[in-house]
């Protein structure tokens, strides 16, 4: 095979998608979980391709080998190879620190502190309510974790500190002494403009690949917080024809085309 | 000598819940739920109680509705519509007390509950702003590791409400769908619990002996019983029926208009059971309703 695809045939949803099944590249056994159509593809395609010792789940109860399409499907088809239901999710893949998981929070700031549960206001009278934190604080203390971000901006990407801290960064002055913080991992951030990673100084958000026409100070820009950039920073790999084609299988109703407005091409135009 | 015979009404049950009480909740968001029994709450003058569930439209209703003073949660949410819209109402009025923490945490302090530990260790919430909102506290290893941890408390329920697909009279019970979440764990924290199902039976081993692995919760645990087929609509209940997307819609739409809980209630809670499930179209409707695909 090899080469890839055309790139004009190409759209930036698949770019993503290609850049998380990256990040959930393992030699390892582990759960991947990934949350929403972008980070799932992800995982479905590192799972079919690269890193055929992921674990992943129908999204109720079961282990599946064959990772399930998304979209509208009959409820029995999916090939049932184990089982994985919540009420043994701690004890066997969140607390053992055996996954992955690629999720979407509402902020992320400089520390890779991120916050799922509410915007503004106080946490007796929030302006916005969200989901509430979720499994986020468990993950970060106990697994890898890496985030999908379809619209780099400085909402996202605050100033400061987020507004509630949902899951554990790399903040020193959230550590108490004699806390085991060993096993915070924070992989990569998977967005519109670029893939970062936790690589700079103290784990500082490091910029690693720039998606096809993007710069690096337009990523600034569009950042609450200063990026490091990686020494080799270069463009980010295109998906190949044969990603493209498990992709394609895995995503049977096109609904990645409705992930980003105007679902536009990999390469921007202009 | 026990009295065996633990068949009660809704109405029964509910009246064991007091101003003031802490009601764990089974099931998860929207799957599961012990719908017809958080209905009868609804339709009961009982106040001031704290909640305790992995929340969807059972925690929703209940805010909606003024019956939550403080809520224990983790998060809240119908799934396929992610933020449950009459909590997050009540939530940006100011309206109810929280105890937010993580799923894990959560049910780690029902755990605690259930063996009469007063909080089981944990590094879950290290890192995060979840300790000090929620005044948990830290304990250090006793030995030569020294570790810090958060001491999550235990969870104590007054009552436990679950909905099973299945029950004797003696309270055994079972679960034929692929989950129990952590319903075992919500009725052994619970002083009592009392469990709505499906189909109630005889006598199990008469009834169903061939699914007897499907019963999650010894009968020991169990208080009361109730039949009420539909009684997790419109949440789902495998494999019986799945969950109401109609419905959740309806209702997420009524949170903006007319945005007014004592305008609906009626439309989403009824003046009795069968009342509400005529208007939704009946108890054969609900058993049709398609298991979700996820």
């Amino acid at each position: 095979m090899e080469g890839n695809a055309d790139m004009t045939d190409i759209s930036l949803a698949e770019l993503c998608i290609f850049a998380c099944a990256e990040a959930f590249r393992t030699e390892r056994e582990i759960i991947a979980t990934g949350v929403g159509t972008v980070p799932r593809l992800g995982a479905s395609l590192a799972r079919l391709s690269h890193s055929p010792g992921l674990l992943m789940t129908d999204g109720e109860a079961w282990l599946v080998e064959q990772p399930v399409p998304i979209g509208p499907r009959d409820y029995n088809d999916r090939k049932r190879a184990g089982y994985l239901p919540f009420s043994r999710f701690f004890d066997s893949a969140v607390w053992t620190g055996r996954r992955h998981a690629m999720v979407t929070p509402t902020q992320i700031d400089r520390f890779g502190q991120t916050n799922l549960s509410y915007l503004g206001g106080t946490h007796e009278q929030p302006k916005v309510q969200m989901l509430g934190v979720r499994g986020f604080p468990g993950n970060s203390i106990y697994h890898p974790n890496s985030m999908f971000i379809p619209q780099h901006g400085k909402r996202v990407f605050v100033e400061g500190e987020v507004d509630m801290v949902s899951s554990a960064g790399y903040n020193p002055a959230k550590r108490i002494k004699g806390g085991n913080y060993s096993a915070i991992d924070l992989r990569r951030i998977v967005t519109n403009l670029c893939v970062m990673d936790f690589g700079g100084p103290d784990h500082a958000i490091r910029v690693v690949h720039l998606h096809p026409g993007v710069t690096f100070d337009e990523v600034q820009e569009a950042t609450g917080f200063e990026l490091a950039k990686a020494d080799d920073i270069g463009e980010t790999p295109l998906p190949t024809a044969e990603a493209l084609e498990i992709i394609g299988r895995m995503d049977p109703h096109n609904l990645r085309a409705k992930v980003m407005k105007d679902n536009p091409p990999a390469r921007r135009a202009g | 000598m026990a009295d065996l015979d633990k068949r009660m009404s809704a109405r029964d049950i509910v009246a064991q819940i007091e101003d003031g009480m802490t009601v764990g909740i089974g099931g998860w968001g929207p799957r599961r739920k012990p719908m017809a029994l958080v209905r009868e709450i609804l339709r009961s003058d009982v106040k001031d109680l704290t909640i305790a569930a992995f929340g969807g439209a059972d925690v929703g209703m209940l805010c909606a509705a003024g019956k939550v003073k403080k809520l224990i949660f983790a998060f809240v949410s119908l799934d396929a519509i992610p933020l449950e819209p009459w909590f997050r109402k009540a939530r940006e009025a100011g309206q109810i007390d929280v105890f937010e923490m993580d799923e894990g945490m959560f049910q780690w302090g029902l755990k605690a509950a259930a063996f009469d530990m007063p909080f089981l260790p944990t590094r879950v919430g290290l890192g995060t702003d979840l300790a000090e909102l929620g005044g948990i506290k830290t304990v250090q290893s006793p030995y030569d590791d020294g570790e810090v941890m958060l001491a999550m408390p235990a969870i104590k329920l007054d009552v436990a409400l679950i909905h099973a697909n299945r029950c004797d009279w003696r309270g055994n019970n079972q679960f034929l769908g692929p989950d129990y979440y952590y319903d075992p764990w919500f009725a052994k924290a619970a002083k009592r619990t009392f469990v709505s199902c499906e189909e109630l039976v005889e006598k199990m081993e008469d009834s169903h002996p061939d699914d007897v692995a499907a019963n999650a919760i010894e009968r020991c645990f169990v208080s009361g019983v109730v039949e009420m087929p539909g009684g997790a609509h419109p949440s789902s209940m495998p494999p019986a029926y799945g969950w109401d997307m109609g419905w959740f819609k309806d209702y997420a739409a009524a949170a903006k208009d007319p945005g007014d809980w004592s305008q609906v209630s009626d439309r989403f809670v009824g003046k009795d059971e069968a009342a509400y499930q005529a208007s939704v179209g009946g108890v054969d409707k609900i058993a049709a309703l398609p298991l979700p695909v996820m």
